[in-house]
This record gives structure tokens, C-alpha cells and sequence, in this order.
């Protein structure tokens, strides 16, 4: 087989895509223990909601791996990879030998050990369609449900099954919700909206002991009874094929801007791997869709020969949660820029001339004639993506509002008048 | 492949490209009686500074590289001849490709999913409402 992936979620069609705008013809085999025609993993909680069904959650069409000449062998898993062989082994018994290789393993539920845990009978955790399918089984409209961490996913998941449950109830030890994309004010206003639909909240807390129906917390004491526990404490990067195999890992598989793992003609992309940041140059896990597309194309192109790099990955969310809409983007520090009416949040986060993030938080449904705060945000993005001067720029005009017109006419005509 | 471009230069600020943008969207035959008492939100948008007096029309670039349909989650958003082209049936509107246009030219719709410039690939005519109707040729489809 010319090119191996193992994977089949974003990373993996980024990949297909990839070496399809190279090599027409080479042999595509997908390995993957997910069972599934490929679907948009954030989608999981939206078709809980009712707000897309198995058919529209189909993150390509039908016919997207026989048009693209992928072989799939679906409900396999890879155990090993022998990179100076070239081989992959998988758990039907099979030794496929590769000339190319992409890990796209992705992620996995982490479940922090707790006293107790093995007790509750109705636990899950929501990361796959799977197991989204698992907790639909699960839940009546009687339903109490417990969701440890208050992240992206739990509150996904909460927005996802709000309507079919009793009552929602959230534990985490940090202080704060979505602490990975809020800080501390802006969290407070999605926190406040989450609280105003009936959801209940214990922060900067944490379970010390379980039985099969209550939780007891460490700080509190507070004996919370449930009827489903969700996990959603965080993930962990799918990181052991390429680390038995010797490759380079840190937090997650190490790749360069080629998507090249230190292992010769092996590849990784997506939620499995770190990479450099690049508005701090930090290197770090950025497990969102849009990067794993990106890195899997990259890889893609390099795996069919073509050298090509893509050092642009930033932090990057756009979520809404209860008719709350957050955009945002980058690192929090530096001066910040605020404007807050009450509905539209905006904060810009700029330093050493450069813009370094943003936090963006408007009503999804706007008032009529109202402009809300995530309003054509991407400019703000590519102001970070590309470094860009704010000197360059009338960055006075565009903080108040996005726009081109912030922009030299050189610049514009560039944007406007040519190609990109 | 023919793209939209913009020849700021030109640009009178009369916003007309808007109304053929959103009459275009209407599928109507007749332009008064379609946007009549209708709040238009177009695909195509003037920004403009009437005391520097600079104008210009703004829309989606097809870009060759496009952040917008790599991004989108769900796959609504992709590039078909070189249109991109938005799957309403798919979009849940999360509004990752308003996150990630270089240009702000994907923007949310009152249903609360998005639209975008798709070179009015649902018309017949062949050149997209708004350059038909600029009446300077501050707006042109042309190759480059």
C-alpha cells in the first residue's frame, strides 16, 4: 500500500485531500477502530439536540472514499507499528506494509481515578459517536444527570441532552467554566446563561467519593444523587503507537511543520499531536477540528511527495452554548481592548505591536439591526495568524469594528484585487 | 478561473450591488416587488468612510487556499469548480468559518446558520447580479 492513515475523522480527509491534489493514484488505505463513514466529531452533541440527524453529520459525501481510491478496513485497530519495516499490524492478524504513514489516532476520554468509580453502573463519557449513541440509550426525561468537568465537551454535551433530562448538574475543580478558551469574566457571563436555563454548578470541587447513585464531594462535603455520570474531565493524545515504535513524543506526538514525526516517512496530524503555536511559539496541543484538517493536509501533500509547510496553527473556538455565541482566538495577554454592552463582550488581547487573541461573545440570535461582537471575527484571526503589524494598520478603527476599510489601500487592493 | 474583483477607485458608495446581491437570493423575477419593505442582508457589502470618501464592495474570494471550508465541522462549506459553495442542509451554524474568513465575507443569516457570496451559481446569467448591476465597474468577473 502507498499510503497508510490511521484514523478516520478530519486529520484523516485532510490527509486523503491532501495527497489526492498531489498524486491521483497512489493507494489509500484507512484503518480505523470507529466503525462509522467519516462525521463531524463536534456534531455529536448537535444530534442529540435534534439539530442534525446520522445522514447531515456525515462529514463528507458517500462516495468520498471510492472517488477518492480509499481502501477502509473500519473496526480494526493498529497495534504496532514497525517503522524500519514499514509495517503496521493490526488486531484482525494482518501485517500491512506502508511507503507512507499518517497517524491520525486522535484523542481519548482521560477518567482521573476517583473512590468509588467502579461502582456506578450508568457512566459515560462523550467523545465519539458511539458513545454519544451510549448516553442517548441512557437517559429518560427523569434523568439527573452529573457531568464531571465543565469544559468544551461537558458543556457540549450538557446543551445536547438539556431537553431530554431531568436535571443537569456540573462538578470541576477548576474555578472557572470553559477555561481553556475563557478567562475569568468572560466565563462568568456564559456560566451566568448555563445557570439561568437550571444548571447547576460546583466549581473549584471535585468528587472524593462515588457510590452508584451519589457523588460526595472533597471541599463541600455536598452529597449530589445522579442517575447518569458523564466523564468529561479532558483527553488524552492517542500517542503509543508512535512511541513504542520510538518516535519522538512530548505531551503528544512531536511533528515538524511538515507534519513529519521523527520517524522516517511517518506522519501525524490532528488531536494525537503538538505543535508550535504560532502567535508564543509554544509548543502545545491545539486538539481542534480546523488544525486537524490543516495538519492532515499538510501531511498529506508531504506524504505524495511535495514539500509544503503550514506554521500558522493558533488556539482557534467558535461554540455557543444556550443562545450564547463565543468566538475566539489566540492567547490572552498583553493590553486588552474591551467593549461590553451588557450583550456584545469584545476583548482584544494585543502586545509588542501584535494582536495575540480575542474573546468574542454575542447573542446567537441578534436583535434586529444589532451588529453582534463575533461579526466578521476571521479578520481578527488573520491579524494574528499573519503577525501583522498594528502599526501597519489602523488597529484604532478596527477594534471597534472588523473591516477591510482598517486596512492600506495597498493592502486591500492586494486582498481585493488579486488572489489568496 | 474568473474571480470578482474589486476596483475600489470606482466604487460610488451607492450600495446597489447589495440590493442585486439580495434580490439575486431571492429567486424573483422582478426586482422592486421582491425587496420591497424587505431588510436585505446581502452577500456582498459596501464598507465605507463618507468622510475620507473611500468605498468599497466586499465579498467572498474563493480563495485558493480557503480557511473557511477547511475549518467547517461539519463539511457544508466546499469548493465545487471553484465556487465555494455552503450546504445549508448541513450547517449548524457554529460559526467556525466566521472564525476563520480573512475577509469577515461568511456571515450568519437570521435562521442562524450562514451564507456567503456563491457567484450567483443558482442564476442563469452567467456573471454574478452584483457586477451586472454596478454602474461604474467598481465591481468586475473577470480572470486574472
Amino acid at each position: 500500500m502507498k499510503y497508510v492513515i490511521i484514523g478516520n475523522s478530519a486529520a484523516a480527509v485532510g490527509a486523503v485531500e491532501g495527497i489526492r491534489r498531489v498524486d491521483a493514484d497512489g493507494k489509500i488505505l484507512i484503518i480505523s477502530d470507529e466503525t462509522h463513514h467519516v462525521y463531524g466529531r463536534p456534531l455529536i452533541s448537535y444530534l442529540l439536540l435534534g439539530k442534525t440527524d446520522r445522514e447531515r453529520m456525515k462529514y463528507r459525501p458517500d462516495d468520498f472514499y471510492t472517488k477518492n481510491g480509499v481502501e477502509t478496513k473500519l473496526g480494526v485497530t493498529v497495534t504496532k507499528i514497525n517503522p524500519d519495516a514499514h509495517t503496521v499490524e493490526t488486531s484482525d492478524g494482518e501485517t500491512i506494509a506502508f511507503e507512507k504513514l499518517l497517524v491520525a489516532t486522535g484523542s481519548n476520554p482521560f477518567v482521573p481515578p476517583m473512590d468509588g468509580l467502579d461502582t456506578v453502573k450508568n457512566k459515560f463519557t462523550f467523545q465519539t459517536l458511539d458513545s454519544a449513541l451510549a448516553l442517548e440509550a441512557a437517559i429518560t426525561p427523569d434523568s439527573n444527570v452529573l457531568i464531571i468537568g465543565a469544559g468544551l465537551i461537558g458543556l457540549k454535551c450538557a446543551e445536547g441532552i438539556y431537553l431530554r433530562v431531568k436535571s443537569i448538574t456540573f462538578v470541576d475543580l477548576a474555578a472557572k467554566v470553559l477555561p481553556s478558551i475563557l478567562d475569568d469574566d468572560s466565563a462568568v457571563i456564559i456560566k451566568t446563561r448555563l445557570e439561568e436555563v437550571g444548571i447547576k454548578f460546583h466549581l473549584g470541587d471535585s468528587v472524593g467519593k462515588f457510590t452508584e447513585n451519589t457523588a460526595t464531594l472533597k471541599e463541600s462535603g455536598t452529597v449530589i444523587p445522579f442517575d447518569v455520570l458523564v466523564l468529561a474531565v479532558g483527553v488524552r493524545p492517542n500517542v503509543g503507537l508512535v512511541k513504542d515504535a520510538g518516535g519522538a513524543v512530548g505531551r503528544a506526538i512531536t511533528v515538524d511543520n511538515t507534519c513529519a514525526t521523527s520517524l522516517a516517512d511517518i506522519y501525524a496530524a490532528g488531536d494525537c499531536t503538538e505543535s508550535r503555536d504560532a502567535v508564543t511559539g509554544d509548543v502545545k496541543v491545539m486538539a481542534i477540528l480546523p488544525n486537524a484538517y490543516m495538519q492532515g493536509e499538510t501531511a498529506g501533500i508531504n506524504m505524495a511527495g511535495v514539500k509544503y509547510t503550514y506554521d500558522k496553527l493558533i488556539p482557534c473556538n467558535a461554540i455557543g452554548f444556550f443562545g450564547k455565541h463565543i468566538l475566539s482566538a489566540g492567547s490572552y495577554t498583553g493590553d486588552v481592548y474591551y467593549t461590553n454592552d451588557g450583550t456584545n463582550y469584545k476583548k482584544l488581547f494585543y502586545s509588542d505591536d501584535r494582536l495575540n487573541g480575542f474573546i468574542l461573545i454575542g447573542d446567537k440570535h441578534p436583535k434586529d439591526g444589532e451588529i453582534p461582537a463575533y461579526d466578521r471575527a476571521g479578520i481578527y484571526t488573520d491579524i494574528i495568524r499573519n503577525g501583522t503589524k498594528l502599526s501597519d494598520i489602523d488597529f484604532e478603527l478596527i477594534a471597534k469594528r472588523p473591516g477591510l476599510i482598517g486596512f492600506t489601500r495597498e493592502i486591500r487592493q492586494e486582498y481585493l484585487g488579486g488572489e489568496r | 478561473m474568473k474571480r470578482v474583483y474589486v476596483n475600489e477607485k470606482w466604487c460610488l458608495g451607492c450600495h446597489l450591488c447589495e440590493y442585486y446581491c439580495a434580490f439575486a437570493a431571492t429567486g424573483k423575477d422582478d426586482m422592486a416587488r421582491a425587496l420591497k419593505g424587505v431588510k436585505i442582508n446581502p452577500r456582498i457589502h459596501i464598507e465605507e468612510d463618507t468622510t475620507d470618501k473611500i468605498s468599497f464592495a466586499v465579498s467572498c474570494r474563493h480563495c485558493t487556499e480557503p480557511y473557511c471550508v477547511k475549518g467547517c465541522i461539519t463539511g457544508a462549506l466546499s469548493k465545487v469548480d471553484g465556487v465555494i459553495e455552503i450546504d445549508k442542509n448541513k450547517c449548524i451554524g457554529c460559526y467556525t468559518c466566521v472564525l476563520s474568513c480573512p475577509y469577515g465575507c461568511v456571515q450568519p443569516t437570521e435562521d442562524g446558520i450562514v451564507q456567503k457570496c456563491e457567484l450567483c451559481v443558482a442564476t442563469t446569467e452567467g456573471t454574478p447580479r452584483c457586477v451586472a448591476g454596478c454602474p461604474n465597474a467598481a465591481i468586475v468577473f473577470e480572470e486574472r
